[in-house]
C-alpha cells in the first residue's frame, strides 16, 4: 500500500468519524449532566431531514444547517421536558424520540417530495463545499508533510473542523469553567448541587440545549455535507455507535475523539475492503459492512472493563422526599 | 413530667443576641405533619442541641432553616431580621451553613472543587481554585481542620469528608453551622476530633446547631438543648440543668430505662461451638485468625472490639454468609456445612438464625412489602407454601403476627419496607428471625440507628430469648450495649480473641485496653488495627 492509499483511508476516516464525534460530544453533555441520551439517533435523523429539505428548497446549505439545528434543538427540548420537568424514564423518552424521528422523516419526506421519503437532490449551494486551507496547494509538493497537510488536513467540510475544534472546547468547558464544574457535579450528585444553591433543572436544560445543537450539526453533516440530500434512515445507527464510543471513552472528550476516529477508521477500512478476496473467494460485502458494528459489540462487552458513568445518570431529580 | 411544655430556659435575650429565631413553623409532607407550630431560639455563640427520635421532625426543621424545603407557614429570623428563606443560596447568603447527614459532596471531585462548587467567583474556575486553596489553608489553621485540598473525596475517610463539608460552609462565610447527625458515621476518635472542632468554632463566636439522637453527645458538648417529639417541640432546656434520663423521657414521651434489667444467666448445655475458625475478607486478607469459643443455652456472649477487627467476618462466617478457610462451627455437637452460596440457608434450617449487621443491605429487601420481608430467608419453609408455590395468606398471617408481637409501626404488612423507620425495620428483621424459634441467634449491631424507645424493646427481647434457653452471639461496636446485655464478653483485636471479661466486674478502661490490643494475652503495641492504638 503506498502513501496515497494510506492517506485516502485516513482521509475517509476523518470524514466518517466526524458525525460520530459530533454526536458523541452531544451525548457527552447531557450524560455528564445526568441524563441518559439514547435519543441521539433520533435527533440526528430529524436534523438530517430538516437540513436536507430546507437546503433543497432554498438552495442554501447555511439555511439548511440552521433548520437542522432548530429541529434537533426542539427535539432535544421535548426529550428534556419529558426527562427533567416531567421526571419521566429517560430511556423511554429517548426511544420515543428515535421512533418519532424515524417515522416522521419518512412520512413527511414522502408527503412533501413524493420520492419514497428522500429529499430532492441538492441544487448548487445547497451542499457544503470542502474548504481548502491556506497554502494547501503551495505546500502539496513538500515531501511527506505536504500531502498530509494538503490531502488529509485540508479539503474538508466546515463541519469537520467544527467537530474537532469542539473536542478542545468541550474539554476546556468541562474542566476549566464554572459551567463545566457544575455540569459534572449535577451528573454525579445533583443533591450536592441543589444544596449549594444551584438549580439542577436549569443546569440540565442548559446541557440538553448544547446536546441538541451538536446533534443538529451531526445530522446536517449527513444530508448536506457528506451526502447530497436526505435518504431514509440515513444515520443508520450512528447515534448508537456514538453512544457506545462515549461509554468506551468513559465520558471524556479527548478519548471520545480517539474512539470516534477508531470507529471511523473501521468504517473507512470496510469501504476499502469491499470486493476484497480471501483465499480466492470474495468476502460477502455484508460481512465486511458488519465489521464496525461487530467491533462495537466486542469493545463494549469485552475490552472496556468496568465503565462507571456519571453516578446520577438516568435518575430524575426529585427534591421533596 | 409528660405534659411539660417548652421551658423558656433562655427566654431573656442572651448577651450575644439570637442567631436564629423560628416561630410557629409548620410543614406537611402529604398526610404527614412533620413540623407543628415549632418555636426555636438559638443564642449566638453557643452550641445548641436538638434531640428527638427518628422521624420527630428535626431534619425537616433544619432543612427549612437551610432553605432546602420551604415552610408552609411560620417566621424565620436571622440575627433579628425576618427573612423568607426561599432556597439554599439565600440561607448561605444569610450565613447559615449545613452539614447534612449524608454528605453533599461530589465523590469524584477534589476537595477544592467541592469547596468552590456553587461559590465560584467567575466563569472560569482557576481563580476560584487558587483563592479557595489559600482560604482553606487559613481555615485549617484557625480551626485545626486539616485536609489535603487536592485529595479526591472518594479516597479520603468519612471523618475527612465531614471536614470538607464544614470547610465548605466556612468558606461560604457561615456564621451558623447546622450539623445533622454528624457522628453517626464516625469512629469514636473521629467524633472526638469533631467535637474539638465544634468547640473551637464556638470560641470563635460561631453558632452551632447539633442534631443528634445520642444523648451522651448532647450532655458532653451543648449549651442548650431542644427536644422534639412527633413533629412538635416539647422542651428547650439548659444542658447543665437536665439529665440524659429526663431528655430520654421527653423524647419518647414516657419513662425509659437506659440500663437493661436482667437476672443472672443460668447457662445449660453447650449449643454453639466455634473451633479454630479462620476467615478471609473479600480481598483475601485473613481477618479471623484461629478463633475458638462456645456458647451455652441461656447465655449471651458479646464480642467487643473496635470495628474492623474481624467481627464482621466472624459473624458472616458463623451465619453461613462467608466461607471459612478452615475450622468448624458446631450446632448442638453437629458440624454445620456452611460452605457455598446456600450456607446461610442451611444454617437457618439447622436452627441458627442471623440478624445481620446492616439491615438495609443484608437483612431486608427494602423495596419489598413488609410481609415479603417477614418471611425472607424462610420462604422455602413448608409452612409458607408447598413446593415452588407461596402460601401468601400464611405469609401475611405470620407477618401480621410479627407486627403485633414486636409492636412494629405503622402496623401495615403491605407497606414498602423502606418506608419504615430504622427501629421498625430492625424489629421486622428481629421478629422474622426470633419467631422461627432458633436454637442459636447470631445478632450484629442490634440497635445501630435505632430510636431509644425501640432500643429498650429490642434489648428486652434479646434477654427474653436468653431466658428461654437460647444461645446468643452478640456483636456490637457499642461497648455500653455489650456490657449491659452480655453474660460473657470476648474482646477481639486484629482477628484474635485477646481476652474474656465478666461484664459485672470489668471496667470500661480494662475493656478499652484489650480492644486496643494491650490486653493480658494480646500481642503488644503492634498498632495493627486500622484505627491505630487508642490514645
Amino acid at each position: 500500500m503506498d502513501i496515497s492509499s494510506v492517506l485516502s483511508i485516513l482521509d475517509a476516516t476523518i470524514r466518517l468519524s466526524t458525525p460520530l464525534l459530533l454526536a458523541c460530544l452531544a451525548g457527552l453533555y447531557s450524560e455528564r449532566a445526568g441524563l441518559f441520551d439514547i435519543g441521539l439517533e433520533g435527533k440526528m435523523l430529524a436534523a438530517a431531514f430538516a437540513a436536507g429539505a430546507v437546503a433543497a428548497i432554498t438552495g442554501s446549505a447555511w439555511l439548511g444547517l440552521l433548520a437542522g439545528l432548530a429541529v434537533s434543538l426542539s427535539t432535544a427540548l421535548l426529550q428534556g421536558v419529558a426527562a427533567i420537568t416531567l421526571k419521566g424514564n429517560q430511556l423511554i423518552a429517548g426511544v420515543a424520540i428515535n421512533m418519532l424521528a424515524a417515522g416522521m422523516t419518512t412520512f413527511l419526506g414522502q408527503t412533501w417530495f413524493s420520492q419514497g421519503g428522500r429529499t430532492p437532490p441538492l441544487p448548487e449551494g445547497g451542499r457544503f463545499e470542502p474548504i481548502t486551507l491556506p497554502f494547501a496547494n503551495e505546500l502539496a509538493s513538500v515531501p511527506v508533510l505536504g500531502p498530509i497537510y494538503a490531502d488529509l488536513i485540508s479539503g474538508h467540510y466546515i463541519l469537520v473542523y467544527i467537530a474537532f475544534i469542539m473536542v478542545g472546547v468541550t474539554a476546556y468547558v468541562l474542566y476549566r469553567t464554572r459551567f463545566g464544574l457544575r455540569m459534572r457535579a449535577v451528573g454525579e450528585n445533583p443533591k450536592a448541587v441543589d444544596t449549594a444553591g444551584i438549580s439542577v433543572v436549569k443546569l440540565r436544560y442548559q446541557a440538553v440545549i448544547i446536546t441538541g445543537l451538536l446533534a443538529g450539526l451531526a445530522g446536517a453533516y449527513f444530508s448536506i455535507a457528506q451526502g447530497s440530500g436526505f435518504g431514509n434512515n440515513m444515520t443508520a445507527g450512528k447515534g448508537y455507535i456514538a453512544l457506545a464510543a462515549l461509554i468506551f471513552a468513559k465520558w471524556k472528550p479527548v478519548p471520545a475523539m480517539f474512539t470516534c476516529l477508531l470507529f471511523g477508521f473501521l468504517d473507512a477500512l470496510q469501504i476499502r475492503l469491499q470486493g476484497a478476496q480471501l483465499g480466492g473467494i470474495e468476502i460477502p460485502v455484508q460481512a465486511i459492512q458488519a465489521l464496525p458494528y461487530l467491533l462495537t459489540v466486542i469493545l463494549l462487552a469485552g475490552f472496556i472493563g468496568k465503565a462507571v458513568g456519571p453516578k446520577a445518570g438516568g435518575v430524575p431529580y426529585t427534591k421533596e422526599r | 413530667m409528660n405534659t411539660q411544655r417548652p421551658e423558656t430556659a433562655a427566654a431573656t435575650v442572651p448577651a450575644n443576641g439570637w442567631a436564629i429565631e423560628l416561630e410557629k413553623i409548620n410543614k406537611r409532607f402529604g398526610a404527614v405533619h412533620a413540623n407543628k407550630d415549632i418555636d426555636l431560639k438559638v443564642a449566638r455563640g453557643t452550641i445548641h442541641g436538638i434531640v428527638g427520635e427518628n422521624g420527630a421532625g428535626k431534619s425537616t426543621l433544619m432543612s427549612i432553616l437551610y432553605g432546602f424545603y420551604t415552610a408552609d407557614s411560620g417566621v424565620i429570623r436571622v440575627n433579628g431580621q425576618e427573612h423568607a428563606i426561599t432556597d439554599s443560596r439565600h440561607a448561605l447568603a444569610l450565613g447559615i451553613g449545613m452539614v447534612h447527614q449524608h454528605f453533599m459532596l461530589v465523590e469524584n471531585f477534589s476537595v477544592l472543587e467541592n469547596v468552590i462548587l456553587g461559590a465560584e467567583d467567575s466563569g472560569f474556575i482557576k481563580p476560584s481554585l487558587d483563592r479557595a486553596r489559600k482560604e482553606l489553608n487559613r481555615l485549617e489553621h484557625e480551626y485545626d481542620l486539616e485536609v489535603d485540598p487536592d485529595a479526591i473525596i472518594e479516597d479520603i475517610s468519612v471523618g475527612q469528608q465531614q471536614r470538607v463539608e464544614i470547610l465548605k460552609a466556612l468558606y461560604r462565610g457561615a456564621e451558623t453551622l447546622i450539623l445533622d447527625e454528624p457522628t453517626g458515621v464516625l469512629t469514636p476518635k473521629e467524633a472526638d476530633d469533631l467535637f474539638r472542632v465544634l468547640e473551637t468554632l464556638r470560641e470563635q463566636g460561631k453558632t452551632v446547631i447539633l442534631i443528634t439522637h445520642k444523648l451522651r453527645e448532647i450532655m458532653a458538648i451543648t449549651d442548650n438543648v431542644s427536644v422534639m417529639r412527633q413533629g412538635e417541640m416539647v422542651a428547650t432546656v439548659k444542658t447543665s440543668e437536665t439529665s440524659p434520663e429526663q431528655l430520654a423521657e421527653l423524647m419518647v414521651g414516657r419513662r425509659v430505662l437506659l440500663r437493661v434489667d436482667k437476672t443472672p444467666a443460668n447457662p445449660g448445655a453447650t449449643l454453639l461451638e466455634v473451633q479454630n475458625l479462620v476467615v478471609a475478607d473479600d480481598m483475601g486478607h485473613v481477618r479471623v485468625k484461629d478463633v475458638s469459643f462456645s456458647i451455652r443455652a441461656g447465655e449471651i456472649v458479646g464480642i467487643a472490639g473496635v470495628s474492623g477487627n474481624g467481627q464482621s467476618e466472624l459473624l458472616e462466617s458463623v451465619s453461613g454468609m462467608r466461607d471459612q478457610k478452615s475450622g468448624n462451627v458446631l450446632l448442638k455437637g453437629t458440624a454445620l456445612s456452611l460452605k457455598g452460596d446456600d450456607g446461610a440457608a442451611r444454617a437457618r434450617e439447622a436452627g441458627l438464625a442471623h440478624v445481620p449487621e446492616d439491615r438495609q443491605r443484608m437483612g431486608l429487601v427494602t423495596t419489598f412489602a413488609e410481609w415479603e420481608n417477614a418471611i425472607l430467608g424462610y420462604q422455602g419453609n413448608a409452612k409458607y407454601g408447598a413446593g415452588p408455590f407461596l402460601d401468601i395468606s400464611a405469609a401475611k398471617k405470620a407477618a401480621a403476627e410479627h407486627i403485633k408481637l414486636f409492636d412494629v409501626r405503622p402496623a401495615n404488612i403491605n407497606l414498602k419496607s423502606s418506608l419504615f423507620s430504622g427501629g421498625n425495620q430492625q424489629k421486622i428483621v428481629l421478629a422474622r428471625e426470633m419467631e422461627q424459634d432458633p436454637d442459636v441467634l447470631v445478632i450484629g449491631q442490634p440497635t445501630r440507628g435505632v430510636d431509644i424507645g425501640a432500643i429498650e424493646f429490642i434489648h428486652n427481647e434479646i434477654i427474653k430469648m436468653r431466658d428461654e434457653g437460647k444461645a446468643i452471639l452478640l456483636v456490637s461496636v457499642e461497648l455500653d450495649e455489650i456490657r449491659s446485655l452480655a453474660d460473657r464478653i470476648l474482646v477481639m483485636f486484629d482477628g484474635v480473641i485477646v481476652g474474656e471479661a465478666d461484664p459485672a466486674t470489668a471496667t470500661e478502661g480494662e475493656l478499652g485496653l484489650m480492644m486496643a490490643g494491650i490486653g493480658k494475652d494480646a500481642p503488644r503495641g503492634l498498632g495493627i488495627a486500622e484505627q491505630g492504638p487508642l490514645p
